[in-house]
């Protein structure tokens, strides 16, 4: 079964949104499911820190073997710094998706926006739907 | 994987059971449930087969069996390549064609006996080849028989392929050629061992009866396990054979293309008796072919997929056919139908999403450094 910490905030498209520093600074990035779903990631396109986007909007691309994945912004916000890790380490979106395989860390714009995703356990359900 | 439509409930082989047991990831291909991946991740089945073995199930594939005293003549008749030159316990690459000479299928022939051949072919292509076969086989003397849902095919690939066969094997695997093969056993079930793939390495494949192929997986996964033997699935198949430049049908080649296209013109014989498609090939090759088959690498970084556009000398090309980032190599590999007078070396760009990624023509096989002994 894939993994869905508790705390950590989701969405439909299987964005994470987890704390990071100060109230309004989070990690954005894929979650266990979704990693499982695209199999090898083979790389990342990441955005520049600086540009902001909107709830929703696409900020980056995701590569697998299998297929390619579009990265939705789950609240709007500005990228404070982009994971470079995974530039030469692309596999650590598997291995380790909630950790060090993050892809950008975001300043959001409202940090109450982050309260309207889903919990761990709405996103559970969401998994067992589908 | 294959861009087709798949409709209906897939079909299991006989080894869908030791799939679900591994935890493959199944996924419907050529009307299939097959395994994509199993839980090591197609890398990590695609590096093992390139150093040291994997096991796949190509159970899929359809055999036909023709046999009887005109068996030679409706072989020839409907592939391009001259099953004449073969003898027995060898087996040819060949291709299939219809009239107007585009590809119904790419299929390994296989002579079994003097008046007696096996035809394996492409699974999604079992019922349309059926009737292509039937309907081109005429009042020739030959039985016809589909022995698809009777055979199980397994395919052992890899550097250490032969040190973990042989001593399942009652055959001397050695001495056996490329594309030659024996009929023996393994693990005491009678078997067809055949000295062939799709991967660029050294490997068998292995033809046993449907209802022996659990036990010969499980044995051969067992005996390979000390020496890095996984399980492998279409995921790394197909990343494996793009690396030789193989063809894959449905994505490479397919009925609107043909043969001398996809630069597959040694295969066509126009000089044995008629075949089905003779005329139209002759016809093209004297009047030469516009577009060809063309292997390209990116220069810069991109994942080239079947469909995205392919921009050549100024003008819109391709698309691209197959496409992956090369696990070996490390760039992105693919095909694209240019030009003919396109050459190796020359520039291209892919569009991704709305982009032009850099490349160039590039010979095949991408890569040259399989365990493959010819």
């Amino acid at each position: 079964m894939s993994e869905v910490p508790e705390g950590l905030h989701y969405t439909e498209e299987h964005e994470y949104v987890r704390a990071a520093d100060g109230d309004d600074e989070f990690y954005v990035g894929i979650t266990d499911y979704a990693q499982s779903e695209l199999g090898d990631v083979v790389f990342v396109e990441l955005p520049s820190a600086g540009d902001s986007f909107d709830k929703m909007e696409v900020f980056g691309t995701i590569e697998a073997v299998k297929a390619v994945s579009e990265l939705f912004c789950p609240v709007p916000g500005e990228v404070l710094e982009v994971n470079d890790s995974l530039d030469g380490d692309p596999a650590l979106v598997n291995s380790d998706p909630y950790g060090e395989g993050w892809m950008i860390r975001l300043k959001v714009s409202d940090p109450s926006d982050v309260q309207g995703l889903l919990t761990a356990e709405a996103y559970r359900a969401h998994l067992d739907e589908g | 994987m294959s861009h087709d439509q798949e409709t209906g409930t897939p079909r299991k082989t006989p080894l869908y059971d030791e799939h679900v047991r591994l935890g493959a990831k199944l996924v419907p291909f050529g009307g299939f449930a097959m395994p994509v991946q199993y839980p090591t991740g197609i890398r990590a089945e695609h590096e093992a087969v390139r150093t040291a073995a994997g096991l796949f199930d190509v159970s899929h594939m359809g055999e036909f069996r023709v046999q009887g005293p005109g068996a030679l003549e409706l072989v020839s008749g409907i592939t391009t390549n001259d099953p004449a030159r073969l003898s027995i316990g060898q087996a040819q690459y060949s291709a299939m064609c219809i009239e107007d000479g585009g590809i119904q299928d790419d299929l390994v022939v296989y002579r079994l006996g003097e008046d007696r051949f096996r035809l394996v072919v492409n699974a999604a292509n079992i019922a349309a080849d059926w009737a292509h076969v039937v309907e081109h086989a005429g009042d020739v003397d030959a039985e016809l028989t589909d022995e698809s849902e009777e055979i199980a095919l397994l395919a052992l690939q890899g550097p250490a392929a032969l040190e973990i066969l042989q001593p399942l094997a009652s055959e001397a695997l050695d001495p056996i050629g490329f594309y030659h093969y024996v009929e023996g056993r393994v693990d005491d079930v009678p078997a067809v061992i055949s000295r062939t793939g799709y991967t660029g390495e050294d490997g068998f494949e292995l033809y046993v009866a449907a209802s022996d192929a659990g036990r010969v997986w499980r044995r051969l996964l067992e005996a390979g396990e000390s020496t890095g033997l996984i399980p492998a699935g279409l995921g790394a198949r197909d990343t494996l054979r793009l690396e030789m430049g193989y063809a894959l049908y449905g994505n490479d080649i397919d009925r609107k293309t043909t043969p001398l296209e996809a630069g597959l013109g040694w295969l066509v014989k126009l000089d044995k008796d008629p075949f089905v498609g003779r005329e139209a090939l002759r016809r093209q090759k004297e009047e030469g072919i516009r577009r060809r088959l063309r292997g390209f690498r990116l220069t810069e970084r991109g994942f080239p997929r079947a469909g995205y556009p392919v921009r050549y000398a100024g003008s819109e090309a391709g698309p691209v056919r197959s496409g992956t980032v090369s696990p070996t190599l490390g760039y992105g590999i693919g095909t694209a139908y240019l030009p003919a007078d396109a050459a190796p070396g020359d520039e291209l760009a892919v569009v991704i999403r709305d982009e032009e990624v850099p490349g160039t023509v590039e010979s095949m096989p991408f890569y040259r450094d399989g365990s493959l002994r010819r």
